[in-house]
């Protein structure tokens, strides 16, 4: 049927041969044109390319959608296991804390500014919980810590009751240098606390004394430290990790 | 006569070329992670032989300081990477070549003698002749098989690190968060040494044997 003159195995070879390194070359071109792709795009100083930060996101929503539940707890400990934690970070706590000068302003959803300025005191009657579970940096590292405070659940539904509605919740350190923000269900995992203990002790000016968020279902750098000033709004705050780079979600 | 034999499918191809740099993203990405806290050496208590990485690494390599850089890559390709090979598993039992790839009973004994023979220390004209080759020998079908299965490890001790509270089961099997980094680190250095001895095996096997690796097909001797 057909009037190809028939090629030899060998000229046949050379045919097939060119043709696959023909689409192998077109191939690996454009990898590398994908790649400059995802390098392109204007991000500020310092963050991912957006490209990069749509992929966060696409992650984040899978993580959302399927896979977190208030119901996975982080693993606790026995106090026999807690560890030497370092101090990671003093952005935000530089300065010496005036503890008479502190105290937590409370913007609840839709307020546009703070309605209530709450001492330790008013804190610390809400109910305690103590949770010994092992810290974990996003650069790798973890250390087995116990931390003792109030539930955040608790303290929205004692001083920001219906916030549980906002989407996040941002919070600033007093001299505004640190802040992030956490979506809801994270906010809202019972193992989310606001704590004043840290391994048996008053929780240190280098750990974030007078009160710092501990929530194990993210990395450390959304453990803020000396909290200034908690806001709950459907606005995604700022974040000072995610501007640098990093997932905004950080969810473990 | 000379004949035109498929060697590789089409599939198999596919699979290979788009697994080389995939696999490579995820080594470099991985780099940029593991910088940031580089704990894993080889050693004996105080005394390290080597120190996973040196400085001379890092600075030949400036792969310091992109832990934001890394994660984001990392958790881009890591998508891409397991799908393919979760689509290549997939291929390989549907289509039945799972039979040449994975060892059989006889297959640790041939491997010693593959082994020995491209070491060059099986001597020539000894008794026993090398066993019949198929499409892969002894060893290929042992290191293969061991790699795909590797990357099944790689994956899942991945996702124990990536997720370790909302998958605290699967960290917990894997003997905890600590351990399945170290995992996950020591897996990948398995690659490292497995690129190092297949490059050094592609170049002995020579020219016709890679071609047939890219387009699928070789000539061969038929009497």
């Amino acid at each position: 049927m057909s009037n190809k003159p028939s090629l030899t195995p060998e000229q046949e070879l050379a045919r097939r041969s060119r043709r696959a390194f023909l689409v192998l070359g077109a191939g690996a071109a454009t990898g590398i044109a994908g790649l400059q792709w995802l390098h392109s795009g204007t991000a500020a100083e310092g963050d991912i390319p957006p490209a990069l930060r749509s992929v966060l996101g696409f992650n984040e929503g899978v993580m959302r959608k399927a896979l977190f539940s208030p119901d996975h707890l982080a693993k606790t400990y026995p106090a026999s296991a807690i560890g030497q934690i370092k101090v990671n970070g003093t952005f935000g706590i530089e300065d010496e804390l005036e503890p008479a000068g502190w105290g937590l302003d409370v913007v609840p959803f839709g307020s546009a500014q703070a309605t209530a300025r709450l001492t330790m005191e008013d804190i610390r009657r809400l109910p305690r919980f103590e949770e010994t579970f092992d810290f974990k940096c996003v650069e790798g590292w973890s250390t087995v810590t116990q931390f003792a405070g109030a539930r955040l659940a608790d303290f929205t539904a004692r001083f920001a009751p219906g916030s549980e509605k906002a989407e996040c919740v941002g919070m600033k350190t007093p001299d505004e240098e640190y802040y992030v923000s956490v979506d809801m269900p994270g906010a809202l995992h019972p193992q989310t606390l606001l704590a004043w203990e840290m391994n048996g002790a008053p929780l240190n000016s280098k750990h974030g004394a007078p009160l710092r968020l501990v929530i194990p279902v993210k990395y450390g750098i959304k453990n803020i430290k000396r909290i200034g000033r908690i806001e709950y709004t459907n606005q995604r705050p700022d974040d000072y990790w995610a501007e640098r780079g990093y997932d905004w979600y950080a969810g473990l | 006569m000379h004949v035109l034999e498929q060697k590789h499918k089409l599939a198999t191809r596919w699979f290979h070329w788009l697994n080389f740099p995939l696999l490579l993203l995820m080594i470099v990405s991985g780099m940029l992670i593991y910088w940031s806290y580089d704990p894993y050496r080889i050693g004996l208590g105080g005394i390290t032989l080597f120190h996973f990485f040196p400085d001379w690494f890092y600075n030949a390599t400036h792969v310091d300081h992109k832990l934001a850089w890394g994660m984001a890559l990392h958790f881009l390709f890591g998508w891409i990477f397991a799908l393919n090979g979760l689509a290549y598993v997939a291929y390989t039992l549907l289509s039945g070549e799972w039979r040449e790839l994975l060892p059989e009973r006889a297959s640790f004994a041939e491997a010693v003698q593959v082994a020995k023979h491209d070491l060059g220390l099986r001597k020539m004209g000894l008794k026993i002749p090398l066993p019949p080759q198929t499409r892969y020998n002894a060893a290929q079908r042992i290191t293969y098989s061991g790699i795909v299965l590797m990357g099944g490890f790689s994956l899942l001790t991945g996702l124990a690190i990536y997720k370790p509270v909302q998958l605290n089961w699967l960290t917990a099997a894997l003997g905890g968060y600590e351990w399945a980094r170290w995992e996950h680190f020591w897996l990948t250095m398995g690659y490292v040494a497995f690129f190092g001895i297949h490059i050094a095996q592609v170049i002995r096997a020579g020219w016709a044997n890679f071609r047939s690796m890219v387009c699928g097909y070789e000539v061969s001797n038929v009497k």
